[in-house]
């Protein structure tokens, strides 16, 4: 469906892709995410930086973006729950993420940082990537179908009105912060904070 | 939270996490409003994976792959030039607060597995390989899953969330169990 707001279309979306991709580069670096300590550390429990970004920008984003939807002024863009490949897929990442020590969007912030482990980082997913286009048609075929329950969002698989559940991610973003801020141990490496 | 060295907000290398998440949330809300996309960076790899393809399996060997044909196109568009503006966006925040600088091993590594350049550079390699097959294999990473879909309450995106982090504190310590405290 076409939005109201949904002005940039055509070639202007290539331009658009490029301004948005350079605030966010410039939001991931300010954030601290392009280091590979704040990384690490967050998976060791010394450091939730990450958590932190992420979770306040589900909530700003999603708040956002469900008024918007409520308006007919966005419309929602939601992958299918391939459940086997889902889960099979975020193992993989998250073994991936703690050895390249960044993940794909970080990853190429950092080469911009002038980290060249994240470059080195770059090549494989250069590789892994084609792996993945090369075994994708027996990947559709045996992996993509099992446990595939479609394009749903959470109150379609399990009930109960939109703002309750949005008003239970607010919530549970400000039990974590509040949890993660109690609990402070001095991360491993140097210099990292949050 | 703000460094006390500078009171510049372009030169403070670290702003507050809560700060910078609320932006990316705001930077969500343009990008579905005004271009109708959510942020997302594994597939625009995907992407210039393809293009990297076309010297080894020729243009045609690419055409031919259903991935790159229907999924990943390797073309300049939206999503591929968003992956370039992250590069760039880096680039010029760090620049501008003093704070790129060339480094290979992080501290963290060097601790642990020494100050090998080849160690860091193979497994940093290795790691992006398996990190971009599950991003593929889940269809999104930490943007397109982590952020745009678990802000649309996607069951995917939380199932990957939830998943990938059980997964990484598990890898991390076992890799890093026997630090330095």
């Amino acid at each position: 469906m076409h939005t109201a707001f949904a002005f940039i279309t055509g070639p202007g979306l290539l331009w658009a892709g490029l301004l948005f991709g350079i605030i966010f580069g410039m939001l991931l670096h300010r954030g601290g995410v392009t280091d590979y300590h704040v990384i690490v550390n967050q998976f060791l429990f010394r450091d939730f930086t990450v958590l932190k970004v992420m979770l306040t920008a589900i909530v700003v984003g999603g708040v956002g973006i469900f008024i918007l939807h409520g308006h007919q002024l966005a419309n929602f863009h939601i992958k299918s729950a391939t459940m086997l490949a889902v889960v099979l897929g975020a193992l993989l990442f998250g073994i991936g993420m703690v050895i390249y020590g960044y993940c794909p969007g970080t990853g190429i912030a950092a080469i911009g940082t002038g980290k060249l482990d994240a470059l080195a980082g770059f090549f494989g997913m250069i590789a892994g990537a084609g792996a993945y286009a090369v075994s994708y048609d027996w990947i559709a075929a045996n992996i993509l179908p099992v446990a595939d329950l479609g394009k749903k969002r959470l109150p379609q698989l399990f009930g109960g009105p939109e703002w309750v559940w949005y008003a239970g991610l607010a919530l549970m973003a400000l039990v974590v912060f509040t949890l993660v801020n109690r609990f402070h141990r001095h991360p491993i490496g140097c210099c990292t904070q949050g | 939270m703000i460094s006390p060295t500078s009171l510049s907000p372009i030169k403070t290398h670290r702003w507050n996490p809560y700060l910078v998440g609320a932006l990316i949330g705001v930077l969500s809300i343009l990008t579905f409003s005004l271009a109708d996309k959510p942020i997302g960076i594994s597939t625009g790899i995907a992407q210039a994976a393809g293009a990297c393809a076309v010297p080894v399996m020729g243009a045609e060997g690419v055409a031919a792959n259903t991935y790159w044909a229907k999924k990943a196109v390797p073309a300049w568009d939206y999503g591929s030039l968003f992956v370039v503006g992250s590069f760039l966006g880096a680039l010029i925040s760090s620049l501008m607060s003093r704070s790129f600088k060339v480094e290979t091993v992080p501290t963290v590594w060097r601790d642990r597995f020494g100050p090998s350049v080849a160690k860091r550079l193979t497994a940093a390699f290795l790691g992006g390989v398996v990190i971009i097959f599950g991003a593929r294999l889940a269809d999104g990473c930490t943007s397109g899953h982590g952020i745009s879909g678990s802000l649309q309450l996607a069951v995917s995106s939380w199932t990957f969330f939830l998943v990938m982090f059980a997964s990484g504190i598990a890898t991390a310590f076992v890799i890093f169990r026997r630090r330095r405290a």
